[in-house]
């Protein structure tokens, strides 16, 4: 008991002085003496839940149906493309009904190369040795590409890991906000922001499509036929986006939204709001030729199958950039339809399947009660333990708070959490640490009525203590990880706390109080203790 | 300096003469608490059954049948509302399901939202929540789950650290603890939600730690005293380790405590369930945990090895 080697005085010491450095810019944090703190100790801080900062959570699920639908239809497209290629296929009567793609080959000597080539689109699925597509073929002219389950759940993974790149591009164009956008389960995403306490913009700017494309104008479409809908083939009818009437283009895309490197909110000659673009390199090479072949003719720019004007090609554009105009922009809606064109296309449909927002007042609110809870309930603590245990209750004391600094020097290093419940945690945890100094202490009381000596009273108690210390504090590790696996993120903050409380109390009280008692007892070899 | 003692040095309570009593005590109200609870019904927040939440703080004092009458005009539906704080400022309004499986929000509550700083000057919005109905069933089975795991992780550790007598003991003690606590919050209608979750689980670890140091002191006596008969076996440990239990379960209610009437109100379900899973924990440490060692029939020698036993418990010749 009284063999406490220097070299653990000086761990047990520096594993003390850390914690308390640990924790303190935690705990000046938003307080004038923040600044004060040298910038050469340790910098490490507690983040904030959204519950006490403030802000918004939302939980976003792929549509399945959709992610099935657009998989299907870009397979068809890319079906199509290969197929015209020489040496030609003619095909017919495609469809996607029953989540499969089949067609029909008009040739029947040609059934074996459609199927070579539709092979060869296929794709091998990393790390299960199956293809995204199973090819066969039914009535000896039919082929039938169907989904398998390895290539669905590889191409939801990578439609999923775009989306979470065009959402954090969405809210956070500029790559500076601390938010939060990651992929959860497979299917979902969770973006959290700090101190956005209305969800609806941050689902508008989520959820704009922005499908934006250059399509010629038909000018041999009479405009008697257009006004009632009806277009020559090759073209369609679309809606001008102010309401003033209805204008036939040309089905063929001339370039499209998808081809953008950047979309930036700027100002017309008239001082406008507009949109400046910068198409990537294919883009600009297509818009080019486009606005070379056609200077003079009209094209219609369209958002969402609204069209927003449609000016004269005057000459041709070869820089690869242009500008949008005439949509009515106001500088705020101009700003947003560039971040989605820049963001790039949702690959997948999002559907919002949780929200929740907390104001920052409530927030700083729920920080001050629980400060103030947090120190009331320790104090209480400590004066009971002073006042029934003596000077064995000063050590418990002096354990406590170290535990508390430790704690938080631990949530500080691994950049963890503090949620609301976690403050609750935090309280329960202080109430609950000295319970291995009351096992020890009791223990104490109960050989020194036996008639032990001192010395062998205290390495008794110690001893025989443990065991039930260690049994005790399992059960809350147990509980307390069934917690942090199944919780979501307030609660989790709640069980990260219970769980750090729960090494760190083992630490203070068991090793910390025993080395504070050991030299008390070598300096002054008590003849009695109070206890 | 004169210490206070709660419990006075060297206790003999015969706690082991009550065990009928207490028993008998603890089945009816057990029973009586599952019945009220499938009766009555807790009140599930939107965490587990879906719908939408809106708090509000208002500048004045303000009617609550007022605020109720605005706000069901306003959605069209029947709004539940309920005070927070004893102000009247402060308020919870909570919306029914959204319509559609799988969306969180529809417009009704972005209107009420929207109109509550227009309608009352000064009102603030300080918390919004929606959750789909799909989300708030695996929650709901996510938290059962937990807790059932838990139970179960605890009762097997008990097993193995102890005997298995010792692990049915842990298991029946929990599933009293938290039949109580469910009728607790049956009876008072307090909202149940992921919070609430959170303190179910924290008295599945909290009420054991009584039970395992009490049980750990019968393992030691079961060792020291050979001969001694079960009831008075189990009785010394109790009275041994009741200084300790009482000291314990004083300071975590005492921080509790504290929590529970000057804490955030938003935790106050949480703080309540463990205060009282505590008091319970206590009680049910006692005369569950221990009691239920005699009804399995654990016997002085239940544990010895063979030769042990041989040693313990001559044969008869």
């Amino acid at each position: 008991m009284l063999e406490f080697p220097k070299w653990k005085i000086w761990l047990v010491s520096l594993v003390v002085t850390a914690g308390i450095l640990l924790s303190i810019p935690s705990l000046l944090a938003g307080t004038p003496y923040a600044d004060a703190w040298p910038k050469w100790l340790p910098q490490y801080k507690i983040s904030l839940g959204l519950d006490l900062a403030g802000g918004s959570h939302l939980l976003l699920e792929a549509d399945a149906g959709d992610a099935q639908k657009q998989r299907l239809q870009s397979m068809e497209d890319s079906v199509s493309t290969e197929l015209r290629r020489d040496p030609r296929i003619d095909i017919g009567d495609i469809s996607t009904a029953g989540g499969r793609l089949s067609f029909l080959v008009r040739n029947p000597t040609q059934v074996d190369a459609a199927v070579d080539r539709m092979r060869n689109l296929t794709r091998p699925v990393a790390l299960t040795g199956n293809r995204d597509w199973d090819v066969g073929v039914v009535d000896s002219t039919r082929v039938v590409l169907t989904p398998t389950p390895s290539g669905t759940a590889q191409a939801l993974k990578d439609a999923m890991s775009v989306a979470r790149d065009v959402v954090r591009r969405r809210i956070d164009p500029g790559g500076t906000k601390e938010i939060t956008v990651i992929t959860e389960g497979g299917n979902r995403i969770l973006v959290e922001v700090p101190g956005v306490e209305n969800p609806e913009t941050l689902k508008q700017l989520i959820g704009q499509t922005a499908r934006l494309e250059f399509k010629l104008v038909d000018l041999s479409a009479s405009p008697a036929d257009v006004q009632q809908g009806r277009a020559p083939p090759g073209s369609q009818v679309l809606q001008m986006a102010d309401g003033t009437g209805f204008i036939a283009v040309k089905r063929r895309v001339m370039v499209s939204g998808d081809q953008l490197t950047d979309a930036k909110q700027s100002y017309d000659q008239d001082g406008r709001p507009d949109i400046d673009i910068t198409f990537n390199t294919a883009g600009a090479r297509r818009f080019a030729r486009a606005t070379q072949e056609n200077t003079g003719k009209p094209f219609a720019i369209i958002l969402d199958d609204k069209v927003l004007s449609a000016p004269n090609i005057n000459e041709p554009i070869l820089g690869g950039r242009a500008n949008i105009t005439g949509g009515n922009f106001t500088v705020q809606s101009a700003h947003d339809l560039a971040v989605s064109l820049a963001s790039g296309k949702l690959p997948v449909k999002l559907n919002f399947i949780e929200e929740r927002t907390v104001s920052a007042e409530l927030g700083r609110d729920s920080i001050h009660k629980g400060v103030i809870a947090s120190v009331i309930g320790t104090l209480g603590v400590i004066i009971f333990m002073l006042i029934t245990y003596g000077r064995f209750g000063v050590y418990a004391n002096i354990a406590l708070v170290v535990n508390a600094f430790l704690i938080l020097g631990i949530m500080a290093m691994f950049n963890a959490t503090l949620t609301l419940p976690g403050i609750a945690g935090f309280i329960l945890t202080i109430g609950a640490a000295v319970d291995a100094n009351v096992l020890i202490n009791e223990r104490i009381r109960e050989e020194i009525h036996r008639g032990r000596r001192i010395i062998d009273a205290v390495e008794t108690g110690y001893r025989e203590a443990m065991r039930a210390i260690f049994d005790a504090n399992v059960t809350h590790v147990i509980s307390a990880s069934i917690m942090a696996y199944f919780g979501s993120g307030p609660v989790r903050g709640f069980a990260i706390v219970l769980l750090i409380g729960v090494v760190t109390s083992v630490f203070t009280a068991v090793y910390f109080t025993r080395m504070l008692v050991a030299l008390w007892i070598r300096r002054t070899r008590p003849r009695a203790i109070h206890i | 300096m004169k210490l206070l003692k709660l419990v006075p040095d060297h206790t003999n309570v015969d706690f082991m003469r009550w065990r009928n009593v207490a028993l008998v005590l603890s089945i009816i109200v057990t029973v009586a608490s599952i019945s009220y609870t499938f009766y009555r019904g807790l009140n599930l927040g939107i965490d587990f059954v879906g719908g939408e939440l809106v708090r509000a703080e208002f500048a004045q004092p303000l009617h609550i049948d007022e605020l109720r009458g605005r706000v069901d005009s306003l959605c069209g539906c029947q709004a539940s509302i309920q005070a927070l704080g004893k102000t009247d400022r402060t308020y919870q309004i909570r919306l029914p399901k959204p319509a559609g499986p799988e969306a969180a929000s529809n417009a009704v509550v972005s209107k009420v939202r929207a109109a509550i700083p227009q309608e009352y000057p000064g009102a603030r919005v300080d918390a919004g929540e929606s959750v789909s109905g799909k989300v708030s069933e695996e929650l709901a089975a996510d938290s059962a789950k937990a807790i059932g795991f838990a139970m179960i992780g605890i009762a097997i550790y008990i097993w193995f650290r102890f005997e298995w007598q010792f692990g049915v003991g842990a298991l029946v003690t929990l599933g009293h603890d938290i039949a109580m606590t469910l009728g607790f919050f049956a009876i008072t209608q307090l909202p149940v939600d992921l919070n609430v979750v959170a303190a179910f689980l924290t008295i599945v670890g909290y009420s054991l730690n009584d039970t395992v140091v009490i049980y750990d002191r019968i393992r030691e006596n079961l060792r020291k005293y050979r001969k001694m008969s079960i009831l008075p076996l189990l009785n010394l440990s109790l009275n041994e380790t009741l200084a300790r239990t009482v000291v314990t379960s004083l300071t975590v209610l005492i921080a509790l405590g504290v929590l529970m009437l000057i804490g955030p109100e938003v935790i106050f379900g949480l703080a309540i369930a463990i205060f009282l899973g505590v008091i319970i924990g206590t009680y049910s440490s006692i005369y569950i945990s221990v009691a239920s060692l005699v009804w399995i029939g654990v016997k002085p020698d239940s544990f010895l090895k063979g030769d042990e036993k041989d040693e313990a418990e001559p044969q008869p010749a």
